[in-house]
Order: structure tokens, then C-alpha cells, then sequence
């Protein structure tokens, strides 16, 4: 094949018109696109460099850049898309494995689209949460069997010891982010709206910096198969531990962090030589079956003196209910259970797209085998994967979950336009890059008032709706699957959903 | 003491330049962006200076300085405090373009305007207008408007 140019993802259209060459464009991107040409006062712009961020057109004083897709019709059918066809000209070209970020993008069946809530009418009355009170408080952990009392007058005593548990003000935290995969100005505005709206947030597996301390009360951290950043102060400071053994985006597979995102900062707080690529495992090389794990767990809780909630995160897989019951019985105090479409900072492509389950039927499964087993009160679980709105929060919740991570929508509230280029460090948004010159365009002080409202935005939608049910507390939607209906689903998928199907009555 | 300041936050500067783009838009006569830019007039000097170098940027305007030496030097008594909100002005009436105040000025934040030859260009915190114009329009609150007691105002 000759040696031709490339067909370009994207298109700048620039209206000549309205640009009036100010060159912010040509300052603002990362890429190289825009280029201003003295001689002649114009401004090219290279379509092949374009990764379709939006950051120039949303910088544009004068509105004059549009990006759009490439219309150009390569001859695409319905088995040998554009995308496939490109993606074997790359590794023609290259030899190599195609890389990607976020979440798997393909077209799989997303059951919260077809699922529908409840709501009252007659027979039971709705509830406005304007007026009336409407508790979405939610605690994460071990809950007893049994609660033991004693009565001595007006007083009760409850005799039983609760395990360490969390309290979250809205049964959304934010999802497992690593320092080195998104900047100290990402991770630093998430912190603070977590603190500030009562919820947790997550490093990752990549330590927490020492500038962070300050939120460790409101954050959970990983331990995974590299252990970076682990020692007794990591453990100490943290509102609750996590064994990471899986991510969605990438089930069974390890991560690797590119020696050049290994700055200064980054080498302090995970523990390693500056500039030395960061690779963990692909298992814990420690934990080949459920016993191991419960030594990890147990070694953990007795480092902190029992006093932390201890959990553990797995990819959702074909065997995930099983897994969970195992997991439970080695003693976490909470299972995290990240979907299919769970987003990464990088992973091969092909694992991405291909490989996991979607999270709706992982939580129907697990919360079921849990139940069947008696153990459902033993953990929390907590769901990651995919969770666009305080919709898909809700029915994850009436599906049987305790709480939700959300990452890639707390990315998208910092700014990112789901470009899918976090593995190059060139994010134009600040998030996910290590360079000086972009990290210092996400200002924590916006991030966070912008994740803030997030947060709070949801809370009063996840009100809204269960009003509309007529129930007045979270508690009572927990695993209450009559509250939902399937809408286009088959025999099957509403059977291993738990629900009925939309004009089914109870 | 000027009354509100502006406050240079460098640490999330990024060097886009939308303060002095929009310093000229509003010190123009149309106030109009693409008016300004494409219109046959010649466009005024931006008051605002984004400094540079290597992945450091902020951008500065006059200081409106407590012991203003260009206040000292000014042949004709054109530049002046404003007695409402203690800003530096210059009199466009009485300037004639001796020069002293962009001699003396410590931050270089006078210009010369190669329009009106006469008149030294500086920052009038946009007197007029009830929001300064680089403040309003900096994308990541790299400048920030304060008041007396330091509180940041928002528009």
C-alpha cells in the first residue's frame, strides 16, 4: 500500500467572518491544530491532530471554530465500520496494541434505558421533598445480624457493637482515580466537594499526596497489586481501606503508568524513582484465591486496629455473584462491583470494548445471591460503571446496590468532553495530564464548586423521584425491585433482573 | 488605598490572553468583539498584560499603587486618584505625552498609544462599567476582583 495521508477523525471549521485572530485558539491546544501564519494573517489548522475535546471552540472569544465530525463516507457497512477499518490501518502501520480511555463506548444494550420507576397514584400517597423531610442518608459497612437491647425505663441500650461504618449524605461518591491518571487539580476538587457534601472520595491506586491530607477524613484508598503509596500513615489518615483486585474498563488486566507522567510529586507520593514507569499487576501477586484475600483483609483491619471499614473492588465478570459471596466470607465490609463500562485512564482497546458484564445485571445478581445465602447484610455494595444520572443512581439502588461511584461523570463536571485521549497526557481540560502547562487550567476552586452542584443536583432529583414513589427514606428502595419495570427486555434479562416487565402488575 | 483590586492568582493563569482581548473590546468604541477586531478603526492598546515564561504565565494591569510614582511624575497633573474609588487615572485633556509616568512606572504597565500620540494608555479598572472586563471574562478566575476587606466580588 502507498504511503498515503490519513483520513482525519475530525473537522475545524473556522468562519472566517467572525475569527478575528486573537490566537487563542493557536495558545489553548495541547495538539498543535491551530497554527497562525504571519505572512498573510491567517490560521491553518491540522484536522489530522484534532482529537474533538472542544476545548478551542469553547475558548473562542467570537464563537468561530466549530468541530464536527469527518463526513467523509469511507466505504463503512454494517459489519466493517469506520472505526474497525482505522483501527487495522493503525496497527498496520504501527504493530501495536491501540490504546483508549474512558469507558467502553460500544453500543451494548444499557439496561437503565430500559428500565422504568414507579411512581403513587390513589392508592398511596406521593410525597413532596420540599415539604416534607426525605432522608437519602446512607451508611456504608458491616451490618449485624441481630441488634441485642436493654430497656431500663425510658432509656434503650443497644448492647450489639456496630462495625466501623461510613456515613455518606448521598449514596454517590466518586470513583477510584490515581494520582498520575488525573492531576493534583482534579483529585484536589473532588476532595473538597466530597468534604463539603458529606460523601467520600477515592485515590486510586496511586497514593495520596501529602497536600491532600487535609480531606483524608473524607476519602477511601486503594491498596492494589502495585501497593504504591501504602504505608501506615495511608492507611491511618483514610476514612476506609480498598483492595482493588479489578476495574471494569479493564478486567484481568494490569495498569501501567508511563515513566514521563512519573514526576517529582508523583514519584513522593507513590513511593518510587522519578521517571520509572509505574506497573501493577495484573493479579496481587499475594492473592491466588478467597483465603489469600482474607489474610490481606485481616492484615489491613489489623493495622488499623479494626477501626476502618475494609472493602474490596472487582471487575463485574461472568462469575461476579459467586465471587462476591467469597469475598464477603473472607470479611469485607463492603464489595465494590465495577461494570463493563467503567472508565480507565488507559487500556487496550480491545479489553475495553470487549471484556465484563454490564453492571445492572451484576448488582441484580449479586444482591440476589447474597440474599439467597443470608449474607446480604454482611457487606454493602457499592457499583461503579456507567452511571450517568440520578435516574441510573436510583435504579441501582431499587436493583439492590447501597451506593454509587460515579468517575466519569465527576470528570465531566471538572470539565472533560469524553475525548477518549486521557492516555496521551495531553488532556486540554486539566484532568487527565501531569504537564504544568494544562494542569493548572482546572482551578480547584471551580472543579469543586462545579462537583458540589453535582452532587447536590442529583440529591434533589434521587428526592424528587422517590417522592413520586411515596417513599421517604433511601433505606426503602434498597433491593425493592417492584419499584421497577422492564421495557423492551426478554424473558431472560427480566429474569435475571428481578423485575417485571412494564404493564405487569404486583 | 484604591477600594477594589484585583487580585493576580498565577497559579491558574494559563496564558490564553482572553483579558486582553477583552480589555480592548471594552475600551473600543463599538464595545463590540468583532466590530473591534475587523472594523476600519484602529483598536485601542489592551491595559492588560499576560508575562510569560516557560509554563509560568499571569497577567498584569496597573496596581493603582498606594504611593503612585507616576502620580509624582506627571509634568501636567493629568494623571490623578479618582476621589469615588481611588483608581490611578490618566486625563486624556490634560496628558501631553511627556512620557514620565511610563518611565517611572514600576511594573511597566503604561503604555504609549500609537493612536493618540499624546496619551499614556494605563487601566481605569473600566470606570463606567460596573465590572472590570478581564475579570469578568477570565476563564479560570486567574484574575479576581476584591474589595476592601480582601472578599472576592463576584459580578
Amino acid at each position: 500500500m502507498a504511503k498515503v495521508k490519513k483520513i482525519s477523525e475530525f473537522l475545524v471549521r473556522r468562519d472566517e467572518e467572525k475569527c478575528i485572530r486573537c490566537q487563542v485558539c493557536c495558545r489553548m491546544c495541547s495538539n498543535d491544530v491551530h497554527t497562525y501564519v504571519e505572512e498573510n494573517d491567517s490560521i491553518l489548522s491540522d484536522n489530522l491532530k484534532c482529537v474533538g475535546c472542544h476545548f478551542c471552540e469553547e475558548m473562542c472569544p467570537t464563537a468561530a471554530i466549530t468541530i464536527t465530525k469527518n463526513p467523509s463516507e469511507i466505504r463503512e457497512n454494517a459489519n466493517w465500520r469506520k472505526e474497525y477499518i482505522y483501527d487495522i490501518e493503525k496497527q498496520a502501520e504501527t504493530g501495536g496494541v491501540i490504546l483508549t480511555g474512558m469507558g467502553c463506548d460500544k453500543g451494548y444494550k444499557n439496561y437503565f434505558d430500559h428500565i422504568i420507576l414507579n411512581a403513587s397514584q390513589v392508592t398511596n400517597p406521593s410525597i413532596d421533598p420540599l415539604r416534607e423531610p426525605m432522608e437519602i442518608k446512607t451508611f456504608i459497612g458491616k451490618k449485624p445480624d441481630k441488634i441485642e437491647f436493654e430497656i431500663e425505663g425510658n432509656n434503650m441500650l443497644i448492647k450489639t457493637e456496630i462495625p466501623p461504618q461510613l456515613e455518606l449524605d448521598i449514596p454517590v461518591m466518586f470513583s477510584a482515580m490515581s494520582f498520575g491518571s488525573i492531576s493534583f487539580n482534579a483529585m484536589k476538587s473532588l476532595a473538597i466537594a466530597a468534604k463539603k457534601f458529606g460523601t467520600f472520595w477515592n485515590t486510586g491506586e496511586g497514593g495520596l499526596p501529602e497536600q491532600l491530607y487535609p480531606y483524608a477524613d473524607r476519602c477511601i484508598v486503594q491498596v492494589a497489586s502495585g501497593r504504591f503509596g501504602v504505608n501506615i500513615s495511608y492507611l491511618e489518615k483514610a476514612a476506609a481501606i480498598e483492595i482493588k483486585i479489578g476495574q471494569g474498563a479493564k478486567p484481568g488486566i494490569g495498569g501501567h503508568l508511563p515513566g514521563e507522567k512519573v514526576v517529582e510529586e508523583i514519584s513522593r507520593t507513590r513511593m518510587i524513582p522519578e521517571g520509572t514507569d509505574a506497573i501493577s499487576p495484573a493479579p496481587h501477586h499475594d492473592i491466588y484465591s478467597i483465603e489469600d484475600l482474607k489474610q490481606l483483609i485481616h492484615a489491613i483491619k489489623e493495622a488499623t486496629s479494626y477501626k476502618k471499614p475494609v472493602g474490596v473492588k472487582i471487575a463485574a465478570v461472568n462469575n461476579v455473584a459467586p465471587i462476591a459471596s467469597g469475598i464477603v466470607r473472607a470479611g469485607a465490609d463492603y464489595i465494590v462491583i465495577d461494570g463493563i463500562r467503567g472508565g480507565t485512564g488507559a487500556a487496550p482497546k480491545v479489553i475495553r470494548d470487549n471484556v465484563g458484564i454490564p453492571i445492572e445485571l451484576a448488582i441484580a445478581v449479586v444482591d440476589q445471591r447474597l440474599r439467597e445465602e443470608g449474607i446480604r447484610n454482611q457487606v454493602s455494595i457499592i457499583t461503579a460503571g456507567g452511571f450517568r444520572k440520578s435516574s441510573d443512581v436510583l435504579k441501582a439502588i431499587a436493583l439492590g446496590a447501597d451506593a454509587v461511584y460515579i468517575g466519569t461523570a465527576a470528570l465531566v463536571s471538572l470539565g472533560c468532553h469524553l475525548c477518549q485521549k486521557c492516555y496521551t497526557g495531553k488532556c486540554n481540560w486539566g484532568i487527565a495530564t501531569q504537564d504544568p502547562y494544562l494542569t493548572k487550567r482546572l482551578n480547584p476552586e471551580i472543579g469543586a464548586q462545579r462537583a458540589y452542584n453535582l452532587l447536590r443536583a442529583w440529591s434533589l432529583e434521587i428526592k424528587e423521584m422517590l417522592g413520586g414513589m411515596g417513599i421517604n427514606a433511601i433505606e426503602s428502595l434498597r433491593g425493592n425491585r417492584e419499584q421497577l419495570r422492564g421495557i423492551g427486555l426478554n424473558e431472560i434479562e427480566l429474569k435475571i433482573l428481578g423485575i417485571k416487565h412494564a404493564g405487569e402488575s404486583w | 488605598m484604591v477600594k477594589n483590586k484585583i487580585i493576580i492568582r498565577e497559579e491558574f493563569c494559563m496564558g490564553c490572553r482572553l483579558c486582553e482581548i477583552y480589555c480592548i473590546t471594552q475600551h473600543s468604541k463599538t464595545k463590540d468583539i468583532i466590530r473591534t477586531y475587523k472594523g476600519k478603526e484602529q483598536k485601542p492598546l489592551s491595559a492588560i498584560y499576560v508575562e510569560e515564561s516557560g509554563h509560568i504565565s499571569f497577567a498584569i494591569q496597573c496596581r493603582h499603587c498606594e504611593d503612585a510614582p507616576c502620580l509624582e511624575a506627571c509634568l501636567t497633573g493629568a494623571m490623578y486618584r479618582d476621589e469615588k474609588t481611588q483608581a490611578v487615572l490618566c486625563n486624556k485633556e490634560k496628558c501631553v505625552g511627556c512620557w514620565m509616568c511610563v518611565m517611572v512606572c514600576p511594573f511597566g504597565v503604561i503604555k504609549i498609544d500609537p493612536e493618540n500620540k499624546r496619551i499614556a494608555s494605563k487601566c481605569d479598572l473600566c470606570t463606567g462599567s460596573n465590572f472590570p472586563a478581564c475579570v469578568e471574562n477570565c476563564p479560570n478566575e486567574a484574575i479576581i476582583l476584591v474589595d476592601e476587606n480582601g472578599e472576592k466580588i463576584e459580578k
